[in-house]
């Protein structure tokens, strides 16, 4: 039994409750300190860190832009960058048309199609890390499988440098993240295929429309909008992207395949230099802002619409 | 339907039909053979012939042993699995909470409050690592389980609450109302009547929050320094390799075994997991 005097106070604080602008206020309030905790304060402390010489143990001195400076005139970081951008722009051609086209194959009928509509999202779940060691040592130099294949069927005389030369392992990169973000496209699109109705489909075919034509004046305007939202997604996490490199090839070799994330790990935090490290990550934010300024026009249009 | 002829349905469906599931499923096959065989087939080179390159006659749980025996995975996977689902049941409370007030209730900011959680759930981890490292240690959480179990949700909770606040804007405004004129407070209406209601949606965002926490990389990379603490992605890459040798059959076991409960809580809940996944991306 509650004492009176609790009593009172509990049913003061459901009174409190009662009104709207209380009520919302406490029930915003943890989502709301924790995503102030762990993203606008390291946001600030981040914008503050890449005008500073910070590093492990030394708070170091205001430097002005003198971070960023000396970030644009790295090879290495001109390199880094250059990859992101191949690397996001190639990835998600791929993803996406690969990813459309599974789509289109996984919405028809045939038989096990649950069975392997969800076999298919695996890539999705398996922990990227994990999954981008199978491919490591399906790449290995010594003891790759593709290798042994190409060579066994007679296709190539000399093994092929898929990771020891810098060319290579971005499209060997490529090649991974596009085999674990296509099926974020698939589904995501079939979602949206599932929601088209049949009979537009017939009303063409009646009007003697061929699959072609189908698709691209019937399926496509109405995949457009949800077709533009996975994008926005997937560029910002390719763009943004650390695991695959990190575990694909390090940045190696010699330094010729480092994205802009594993470049600032590399010279933040393997190297200490905070304040550097802190500049180089906010290379990535114009694009990023861009991303979601567009991302954020184009939902206040469909709401407006 | 039109009618198909029979190459027609091989060459248009089939075969690319095939293709993709053997380019989607191999590394997983591939990872389960490395497992299975013994060390003496596995490192034969690219050039040489080999008997069985695709499945071994001598299949071995040697790796699996000395992966569980002389390494810390299984407390790796603890670790994982616990920090996964503390996080995901902070998040979607938080989740919860916010997503019915920015669906429900009329307050002052609540389209700005909406639009900053939003463009919250689109900052990347690899933005804010460098100082969010120095925050942690500053809070004395470096190199304790709360480290990620409180940033995990940073990515999480604008997830939940996009979904679930999507999802509360289906339910009728009724059924809310009915509670509130039987005496109800707007409180016991929230708990009792709408999250009930709202199951379905809570088990897709919970679902999908899981196996994004299962996934997650560079926090706990940075986070987590002792042996035992680390989580399995990260265990297996800094202690699977030691020095510059590549223990190919353990890593590939534990890539395997690390995989197999995120794959199993998804296989039981693809149809919640799928409605989170493209929930996710509905504006």
């Amino acid at each position: 039994m509650a004492l009176p005097g609790e009593r009172v106070r509990v049913s003061r604080l459901i009174r409190t409750l009662e009104s709207e602008k209380l009520l919302a206020t406490a029930l915003l309030t943890p989502g709301v300190v924790i995503l102030a905790l762990f993203i606008a304060y390291p946001f600030v402390m981040a914008l503050w860190f890449s005008l500073t010489s910070i590093r492990v143990g030394d708070v170091g001195e205001f430097v002005g832009l003198a971070n960023f400076a000396k970030a644009w005139s790295d090879t290495i970081f001109q390199t880094a960058f250059k990859n992101t951008v191949f690397y996001t722009f190639w990835a998600t051609v791929f993803k996406f048309s690969l990813g459309m086209w599974l789509a289109l194959l996984l919405n028809r009928h045939f038989r096990f199609k649950r069975l392997i509509r969800a076999s298919m999202l695996l890539p999705f779940i398996v922990p990227t890390v994990l999954s981008a060691f199978a491919w490591r040592w399906m790449f290995d130099p010594t003891f790759s499988v593709m290798n042994w294949v190409l060579f066994h069927s007679g296709l190539i005389t000399d093994r092929l440098p898929f990771l020891s030369d810098g060319d290579w392992a971005m499209w060997c990169a490529v090649l991974v993240n596009t085999w674990r973000g296509m099926p974020f496209f698939a589904i995501t699109l079939l979602a949206g295929l599932q929601t088209i109705s049949p009979d537009l489909h017939e009303a063409a075919a009646l009007d003697g429309a061929s699959g072609w034509h189908r698709f691209w004046h019937v399926t496509w305007p109405l995949l457009l909008p949800v077709t533009l939202v996975v994008v926005v997604f997937s560029v910002i996490q390719t763009f943004s992207d650390f695991q695959l490199i990190y575990v694909l090839t390090g940045g190696g070799p010699a330094n010729s395949t480092h994205l802009i994330a594993t470049y600032a790990y590399q010279v933040g935090v393997a190297s200490g230099l905070l304040g550097e490290g802190a500049a180089l990550s906010l290379f990535m934010f114009p694009v990023l802002f861009a991303v979601v300024w567009f991302q954020l026009r184009y939902m206040k249009r469909i709401e407006g619409a | 339907m039109l009618i198909e002829r029979k190459w027609k349905k091989w060459v248009t469906f089939y075969l690319p039909m095939a293709v993709f599931i053997v380019f989607t499923l191999f590394p997983f096959y591939w990872m389960a053979v490395t497992a299975l065989r013994p060390d003496a087939e596995l490192y034969r080179t690219w050039r040489q012939a080999s008997a069985t390159p695709f499945w071994t006659l001598e299949p071995t749980l040697e790796h699996f042993k000395g992966l569980l025996q002389t390494t810390a995975f299984p407390h790796w996977l603890w670790n994982t699995m616990l920090i996964a689902i503390v996080s995901t049941v902070i998040s979607l409370i938080c989740g919860m909470f916010a997503g019915y007030a920015l669906a429900r209730l009329k307050f002052r900011g609540s389209e700005f409050l909406g639009t900053a959680i939003f463009i919250t759930y689109l900052v990347p981890q690899t933005l804010l690592f460098i100082p969010l490292a120095d925050i942690i240690r500053d809070m004395h959480l470096g190199n304790t389980p709360w480290a990620l179990m409180l940033t995990y949700p940073t990515f999480l909770i604008p997830f939940c609450t996009w979904l679930l606040m999507g999802y509360f804007k289906t339910i009728p405004k009724e059924l809310e109302e009915c509670a509130r004129i039987d005496g109800a407070t707007r409180f016991g209406a929230m708990v009792r009547i709408i999250f009930p209601v709202a199951v379905p949606g809570i088990l897709s965002a919970g679902i999908f929050a899981f196996t994004l926490s299962w996934n997650e990389f560079i926090y706990a990379l940075i986070f987590m320094s002792s042996a035992e603490l680390k989580t399995v992605p990260v265990g297996v890459v800094s202690e699977l390799i030691r020095g510059d040798i590549f223990y190919w059959g353990q890593l590939m076991a534990g890539a395997l075994l690390g995989s197999v409960p995120v794959a199993l809580v998804y296989s039981f809940f693809v149809e919640y997991y799928v409605t989170g996944l493209t929930g996710s991306v509905k504006g």
